[in-house]
């Protein structure tokens, strides 16, 4: 240090020549200094100015505008309270409600807010005993600013949250909705998600107009959405299907009721279903639709429109004749009667006793391009249109190839949902106009009737031939005294679960029947997923045995409700009896 | 007054006393005052939303001051030449440390810039600013009295040293901070403003390295100079609190920015203040700064010490380009930097950093007792040793 010191001293005098001039030039850099700094700041005072002045949101008193504009917004809240009242109701053909919403409260907690969490998890777990305390208290420590506790909060037990004095729970007011039908009309109205979206049935195919409500509705009944369904007749409709499915040990099942004239579905049930207020995971079988997404094949039923084919196309008689002598040979294929009876069949016996190959060479008679046009204007060919959105595109064959003709005849190699089927037998037996299936109740003017499937001539022939299966046909079981009922039965054999072939032991059951048949008005259908031969059936489980006598139970019971009388019938006047000369052999079995 | 010390008295806290710029501390303090309100104002609502206890931020700042004015107090007592000889140990205490970032560091938000300490995480780079600047005025200022001394040459290799150990952090806000701090010195120094000029496209082939390198600094970039390209959020809703505020402001606790950009009581602290206390507060705060740099500037210019000019220049260019750049940064006149408030902002590091780095500006502003007593030159102050 001290030889440092020396050192110093001796450079003492030129070291402060050199500091006096580094000085001075230092003093002038500093104001240099001085300057940019100023200008630095002074932009950035100005450029705040210019966002909080110029560009202010609010006038130089935001704290109280702030204000008035708080009491504005809750006016506004207030406002919309009224005319945001809820969505709209969903109601049956006569009023009775299906879905509907109700204003409840429901509880949520703001954990960084909470002033005790022990003791208002105690006092919430005694209010509310479904939970427990220890619960309670995750969901109060969970690290965000909202936690729904409960949804759905009586007056009483919301009185009793209130006495806890805890200001971070919090309520809000929330549209519950309501289904006082349950399971009755599950598939049919559907259900919203927690969103207030409808997700399923009439809920989701109607979305926008039951949401759109809530602006219009002033608590008068105007904003219900009146339906076609009538749950007297659903609630025959599934009361049978439920039973056949119990009495055949069934795996499911499916129906509908459809008015001929105007296409409006009175009653459709899928089974199983499931409560919409307490509905199952999303992908639970009970939330698959079977009467209008599920696609089948369902066998005989079909030669109701192969049958009408030949008569509208090739105009043949009812005396024709067609062999059924030998199964048909087509290739790899070979197509069997199940009720052989192996000699020449005219049009009346090839439909009475459900003959394939008769209908089969029905089909190739009309011609492939006819069955297909046919087809497609009966709506089996594409998705149809529909108020849900659960409804899927029959599985048609492609390429189209001539053996389809023949296996399609009487249905099998083409899989369509019931709906369509009830649909194109409407069009035809109604005297030959398509109809839009419905379940919105629509004007009656509104109703369209131009599009002309059949001729009247037969359609008339085909209630005829349709009287004629049940009088003295497979479809038997499903007649009601005086109350004329036409129909078809049809047992498909599923495919094989191995993908080759069908299952003979896994049957696909159903009839489909339509009364009074000389001037029909309703078409009642019924399918059953596997039904098992029981003994009082002698161990059969086909459309005749399973699905008509459900058919004609529905019938019988919803009749005088949708105000059909019986009347004295006898054979003389049934419509059947002209096509009894060409029936020359009577089926014994059903 | 008996609490006050007597003008003769000759103790170290009287001699400071009667030194120090009364004027300068009471600015600074001023800003501590400032700070508090801020955090307070801030704090809970960050706090509450990463789910600590809501008074966390605001009892840890308080508890940061105390250390931080303590050691502001103890450096500014220092002489000139105490202020170098500590300088000068403590800067190679901060290498150390950053040497030893890379190897023992915790990886936070993508970047090394911490060491963990039990109850406390230190930042070396902030120390390292102050501590760059004592030892690098010292070179260069015996350069000035001695120009055979390779001042210069050292203060280059130090930069280097420091840039490198900054950059692998990676930590491109205090490069920037660094290097504008030494361009300041040299400037001061009285390096001919024809050699300045030339030092431009360095910092410009600096500036353009840095950003066709380094992603992170080119996506910060490229959504300052086009904000369609990208996100801007934590810049909109800055803006959206300036313009929020107005001329008197919300009210305190009555904004809404603190609730929605993450690091509110760090980063973006200067928009929770306007939200909340409006246009006057900002000039207050501007004012503040400006009122501090202008006092310890003008202390400087009746200075004769060149160390001393030197260094507090260095010194005082850090703390205006942090200001600078945080307030540019939540105007949204300069690219979005995470870049502390001196004193205002919430942040142990900064806040020690800074009390530090204004204890050297108050110790070596003092009035130096040789001007008025003993006109004995150079070894005047050294008297005493």
């Amino acid at each position: 240090m001290k030889a440092l010191d020396l050192r110093f001293r001796q450079q003492h005098v030129r070291v402060s020549e050199n500091r006096d001039r580094a000085l001075k030039v230092m003093h002038g850099r500093l104001v240099f200094f001085q300057v940019i700094a100023c200008l630095g700041f002074a932009f950035m005072g100005l450029r705040a100015t210019d966002l909080m002045v110029m560009q202010a949101e609010h006038t130089l008193f935001p704290a109280a505008e702030m204000l008035v504009h708080d009491e504005a917004m809750m006016e506004e809240q207030q406002a919309d309270v009224v005319a945001l009242t809820r969505r709209g109701d969903i109601v049956d053909r006569n009023g009775v409600i299906l879905a509907t919403s109700l204003k409840t409260d429901s509880l949520y907690v703001d954990p960084a807010e909470i002033i005790d969490k022990q003791k208002t998890a105690y006092e919430l777990a005694k209010i509310f005993p479904e939970y427990t305390a220890d619960e309670l208290l995750e969901k109060l420590n969970l690290p965000r600013r909202f936690v729904w506790i409960k949804h759905g909060v009586t007056p009483k037990e919301q009185e009793a949250v209130l006495n806890i004095g805890e200001p971070a729970l919090g309520y809000t007011q929330e549209d519950y909705r309501f289904y006082p039908q349950g399971a009755l009309t599950s598939h049919l109205v559907g259900r919203i998600n927690r969103e207030a979206k409808g997700i399923m049935g009439l809920e989701r195919g109607l979305d926008e107009y039951l949401a759109s409500q809530k602006a219009t509705e002033v608590s008068d009944g105007e904003a219900e959405l009146r339906t076609t369904i009538d749950v007297r007749v659903q609630h025959i409709l599934r009361r049978e299907i439920s039973n056949t499915i119990k009495e055949f040990q069934a795996k499911a099942g499916a129906g509908l009721v459809m008015d001929v004239d105007t296409g409006e579905i009175l009653a459709a049930v899928s089974l199983p279903d499931f409560d919409p207020n307490n509905p199952p995971n999303p992908n639970a079988p009970e939330m698959f639709n079977r009467f209008s997404q599920g696609v089948y094949e369902l066998g005989s039923s079909f030669k109701i429109f192969s049958t009408a084919a030949v008569l509208e196309f090739k105009k043949v008689g009812m005396g024709h004749r067609f062999d059924a002598r030998e199964p048909i040979t087509y290739g790899r294929f070979k197509i069997h009667d199940y009720h052989a009876e192996k000699r020449i069949l005219t049009v009346p016996e090839v439909f009475m006793v459900s003959s394939n190959i008769g209908s089969a060479k029905m089909a190739e008679m009309v011609g492939t391009d006819n069955i297909k046009a046919f087809y497609r204007d009966l709506g089996l060919m594409d998705a149809p249109q529909f108020d849900l959105k659960e409804v899927s595109a029959p599985l048609v064959p492609n390429p189209w190839r001539e053996i389809n003709t023949l296996t399609t005849a009487y249905g099998h190699g083409i899989a369509i949902s019931p709906l369509q089927l009830v649909r194109a037998a409407a069009s035809i037996v109604n005297g030959g106009h398509l109809v839009t299936p419905r379940l919105v109740v629509t004007a009656p003017e509104d109703l369209e009737k131009t599009v002309r499937i059949v001729s009247e001539k037969t359609s008339r022939d085909m209630r005829a031939l349709l009287r004629l299966a049940v009088t003295e046909g497979t479809g038997g079981a499903s007649d009601v005294k005086g109350l004329l009922v036409g129909g078809k039965t049809g047992t498909a054999e599923k495919p094989s679960k191995d993908g080759r072939g069908y299952d003979r032991h896994r049957l696909l059951s159903s009839f489909l029947g339509v009364f009074p048949v000389d001037a029909p008005r309703y078409v009642v259908f019924i399918m059953v997923d596997e039904p098992k031969g029981q003994k009082h059936t002698f161990g059969y489980a086909t459309g005749g045995w399973v699905g008509a006598p459900a058919v004609g139970r529905v019938i019988e019971a919803m009749a005088p409700m949708v105000g059909i009388k019986r009347r004295n019938t006898d054979d003389a006047h049934d419509i059947a009896a002209p096509l009894k000369r060409y029936v020359h052999f009577k089926e014994h079995d059903r | 007054m008996s609490l006050l010390p007597e003008r003769t008295d000759q103790s170290l806290i009287g001699r400071w006393w009667w030194t120090v710029d009364h004027v300068l501390l009471l600015g600074i303090l001023a800003l501590m005052v400032v700070g508090i309100i801020l955090v307070t104002a801030a704090g809970t609502a960050v706090a509450l939303r990463i789910n600590l206890p809501d008074m966390h931020f605001i009892i840890k700042h308080l508890i940061y001051l105390i250390p931080s004015v303590s050691l502001m107090f103890l450096v500014s007592l220092c002489s000139p030449r105490m202020v170098w000889r500590l300088g000068s140990l403590f800067f190679m205490g901060v290498i150390f440390a950053l040497i030893l970032v890379p190897f023992i560091g915790p990886e936070i938000k993508g970047a090394q810039r911490w060491i963990s300490l039990p109850g406390f995480s230190l930042q070396p780079s902030e120390f390292a600013k102050p501590a760059f600047a004592v030892v690098a005025a010292w070179l260069l200022a015996r350069w000035k009295e001695d120009p055979r001394f390779k001042g210069p040459q050292y203060v280059a290799a130090l930069y280097t040293l420091t840039l490198f150990l900054f950059l692998i952090q990676p930590d491109f806000g205090m490069s920037f901070v660094l290097t504008v701090m030494l361009a300041a010195m040299i400037v001061v120094v009285g390096l001919s403003l024809r050699y300045v000029l030339a030092l431009l496209p360095l910092g410009a082939v600096m500036v353009a390295g840095a950003y066709s390198f380094f992603p992170h600094v080119r996506s910060r970039i490229d959504r300052f100079l086009t904000p369609e390209s990208g996100d801007n959020y934590q810049v909109d809703k800055s803006l959206e609190a300036f313009r929020s505020g107005g001329l008197f402001g919300k009210g305190p606790g009555q904004g809404d920015v603190k609730l929605e950009i993450p690091d509110s009581h760090a980063d973006f602290i200067f928009s929770v203040g306007a939200e909340e206390f409006g246009l006057i507060f900002i000039f207050l705060v501007i004012g503040l700064y400006v009122f501090i740099l202008m006092r310890a500037l003008k202390n400087l210019r009746e200075c004769e010490n060149l160390f001393s000019i030197i260094c507090v220049s260095g010194i005082l260019a850090m703390f205006a380009l942090q200001a600078m750049i945080h307030m540019g940064s939540s105007l949204g006149v300069l690219p979005a930097k995470g870049m502390t408030l001196p004193f205002l902002s919430y942040g142990g590091s900064s806040l020690l950093a800074m009390s530090l780095a204004m204890g050297v500006v108050l110790a070596l502003t003092r009035r130096e007792p040789k001007q008025s007593v003993a006109k004995k030159g150079l070894t005047a102050w050294r008297k005493g040793s």
